[in-house]
């Protein structure tokens, strides 16, 4: 009897949030990729009708917008959230006095959800309102930063408000890697009279890869998932300007009544994420096995 | 099984309860929760009530309807839909073929809606044949706003043609006044859009493209004028544009900071609000050209069980349509009344024009579905079109591209 229970009791804890997983995450990717074959405008309809969907969905401008500014809104915040993460952490961590104030102010915004950001960051950048106004009342008449209303350039405002919001997450992140550096392979490299530099790209980061790797996966799917922020700053526009695929498809999904579409638009999506997981995982998995 | 036998005592339970309360009863899904408009539903509320019956409200705020969609999606694919629901133009049709809508011809024929509703709106108001929803308002979009005194002091007449309005702009931008007030959200291009289209291609140039979709007429030299137009009008509005809500741009009007503003008549009630006068302080006319774009709201009627539920649901119908909430509520609203038999003694000199412009267009079939909201087409349509609209509004696009993107995107959603 104990044997048995020993043996099972640890699946039967896990039984009830597997089948909840399996059922709501896998069971429902199943049910939107079999949506997305479907003609499913106002209700889910049931009837495969082909990859149509798909083929509409490549042909539409705004899909194109929306998957061209998740590339450049995706690598921009990755590349610059991690860049000013890891100098605001080695900064921090020269043993300098207020490290815990600093720390915290840093790490604040994290605090905030991405529609307050989000609108705090529409008011700031708003031509009429904001920096551009406070600037040119200073007397400088001609000073113009009017990216938020400039279709051209609305999606960096929205990496600008991204990157505050999570760079002190990422720098947080990288502290808790410089610290856990061995110390004493500092020590002798100091004793060999190793410049500080050489010492931090020699040693300290590339002993922090899985640290590197971690802060790519969470930011990434920060990025790919992003639909607040860009509600709240820009809802989208100028026009369809900075739209994102998460926005995209929520516009078809319960604005239009085009379930079809916002179905296959979700897939993508997941296939997106998929790319970049897997590797993840693949990379995981392995070095468990060695 | 447990489950089954539970249900089963439920559901006799809840049957014995309906059976035993007589009174009519209606559940309402709707979005009206702002002042004005909750004030106005509240007026209906009360009439229902005081005929007898219980109300259960189902307000559900956010997205402009997303949100209440999402809700009726819900209940209705759990086979427990409202009685009656906020919705209008093609949506009826769509969640007619979804075989969800009740009948409600009796009540329609008992107090003859045939006889007093412009027959282009009552046509909205029928599944096959039969009605299924009951008009409550009668908003026109296709209206020009102006100030008065911005107007007076640089010698301009409403103008009448688009070739005057440019005139009228160039003079005002001239004189430092921004001349079009207007905010930078796809809906809103979308309105301006339409009575553009309107007012260079005419009635029966509309009906083609945006009603028929006539792929002839989308790709038209006429559709190509009208995105020139929209250009034009690109340089007439202040360069904050973006992102700004109708009403703040209603009030770039209200304070003089602005000359013009094209909106639905809902921008009236901002007027009204802030004390203005009409035909004092701002003015109201139709947008150049001929013709009149409705957009109307109505109450889609579901299938409902229960003689309680389907008497509340009559009533309701009944009473939406009567003359005395249709006076009431729309004179809390700004729109007129969908019935064309009501005084309108109690109304503005706006709204006047409005009835009569309504009744004389009816007569020549001058009377279109406005597609910026939700009367002409379905959504995944007028999303196709307002895609490419706004997207040539708030770039460089040249209007020989927006046409064609207007054509392809078109013919991606039929």
């Amino acid at each position: 009897m104990t044997l048995w229970l020993e043996r099972h009791v640890p699946k039967l804890v896990l039984a009830p949030s597997f089948a909840a997983i399996l059922l709501f995450v896998y069971g429902f990717i199943a049910w939107t990729g079999w949506i997305s074959l479907t003609k499913s405008r106002l209700m889910p309809k049931y009837d495969i009708e082909g990859v149509q969907q798909y083929t509409r969905l490549f042909d539409a401008p705004r899909w194109d917008v929306a998957m061209n500014n998740l590339y450049i809104f995706g690598a921009l915040f990755i590349v610059i959230a991690m860049v000013l993460g890891l100098l605001l952490a080695i900064l921090l961590d020269q043993k300098i006095r207020t490290e815990g104030v600093l720390r915290t102010i840093y790490l604040y915004p994290m605090a905030l959800s991405m529609i307050v950001t989000g609108t705090a960051w529409k008011w700031i950048l708003n031509p009429g309102l904001g920096l551009e106004k406070v600037v040119q009342g200073w007397g400088f008449e001609n000073f113009k930063f009017d990216w938020l209303v400039n279709p051209d350039y609305a999606i960096y405002t929205i990496v600008i408000a991204a990157v505050w919001q999570s760079s002190g997450f990422v720098m947080a992140l990288f502290l808790a890697g410089l610290r856990s550096v061995d110390s004493e392979i500092i020590k002798a490299a100091q004793v060999d009279g190793i410049p500080t530099t050489r010492i931090y790209t020699a040693i300290i980061i590339p002993s922090m890869a899985p640290i590197f790797l971690s802060a790519f996966i969470v930011l990434s799917h920060l990025a790919i998932k992003s639909f607040d922020l860009v509600i709240a700053m820009t809802n989208g526009g100028p026009g369809y300007a900075t739209d994102l695929p998460a926005t995209y498809m929520y516009a078809m999904a319960f604005s239009r009544g085009d379930l079809g579409q916002a179905a296959s638009s979700a897939m993508i999506m997941m296939l997106v994420v998929f790319t970049i997981v897997v590797p993840y995982l693949y990379s995981e998995l392995r070095t468990r096995n060695d | 099984m447990k489950y089954t036998v539970f249900a089963a005592a439920t559901a006799a339970l809840c049957a014995f309860a309906t059976t035993s309360t007589a009174e009519p009863q209606a559940e309402v899904l709707h979005w009206w929760t702002s002042g004005g408009e909750a004030k106005s539903v509240a007026v209906l509320q009360q009439e229902f009530k005081d005929a007898g019956g219980t109300w259960t409200d189902m307000p559900v705020a956010g997205g402009g309807g997303d949100a209440a969609m999402t809700a009726l999606r819900a209940r209705v694919l759990s086979g427990n839909a409202p009685a009656a629901v906020q919705l209008k133009g093609p949506a009826i049709q769509e969640w007619y073929e979804e075989g969800v809508l009740s009948d409600i011809s009796s009540v329609a024929e008992e107090n003859g809606w045939a006889d007093v509703l412009p027959a282009a709106i009552a046509e909205h108001m029928k599944c096959e044949g039969h009605w299924c929803a009951a008009p409550v308002n009668v908003h026109r979009v296709d209206w020009i706003w102006a100030n008065k005194k911005i107007l007076e002091d640089n010698g301009i007449a409403m103008p009448t043609t688009w070739d005057e309005f440019n005139a009228a702009a160039e003079k005002l931008k001239a004189a430092g006044i921004t001349p079009l007030a207007h905010g930078g959200q796809s809906w809103q291009d979308a309105t301006v859009f339409e009575t553009v289209v309107l007012g260079l291609g005419g009635p029966e140039f509309f009906h083609k493209a945006l009603v028929e979709l006539d792929p002839e007429a989308l790709g038209s030299d006429t559709m190509k004028a009208v995105f020139d137009q929209m250009r034009l009008l690109r340089g007439d509005v202040d360069a904050n544009f973006s992102g700004r809500d109708w009403n703040l741009a209603t009030a770039m009007v209200m304070n003089g900071e602005a000359a013009f503003q094209i909106m639905g008549d809902w921008a009236k009630g901002e007027f009204l609000a802030a004390g203005k006068v009409p035909g004092e302080d701002f003015l109201c006319a139709s947008t150049p050209g001929d013709g009149y774009l409705y957009n109307v709201d109505s109450f889609a009627m579901f299938e409902v069980e229960g003689d309680d539920k389907v008497e509340g649901q009559k009533l309701l119908a009944k009473l939406i349509v009567g003359p005395s909430f249709q006076k009431v509520f729309n004179l809390n609203k700004g729109s007129i009344p969908v019935r064309t038999d009501v005084s309108l003694d109690d109304f503005d000199m706006c709204a006047h024009t409005s009835a009569e412009e309504m009744a004389s267009s009816s007569a020549n079939g001058s009377l279109l579905p406005s597609y910026a909201h939700g009367m002409a087409l379905r959504g995944a349509q007028s999303g196709a079109i307002t895609d490419v609209v706004t997207a040539h509004f708030n770039s460089d696009m040249s209007s020989e591209d927006a046409v064609k993107m207007l054509v392809d995107a078109v013919a991606a959603v039929q």
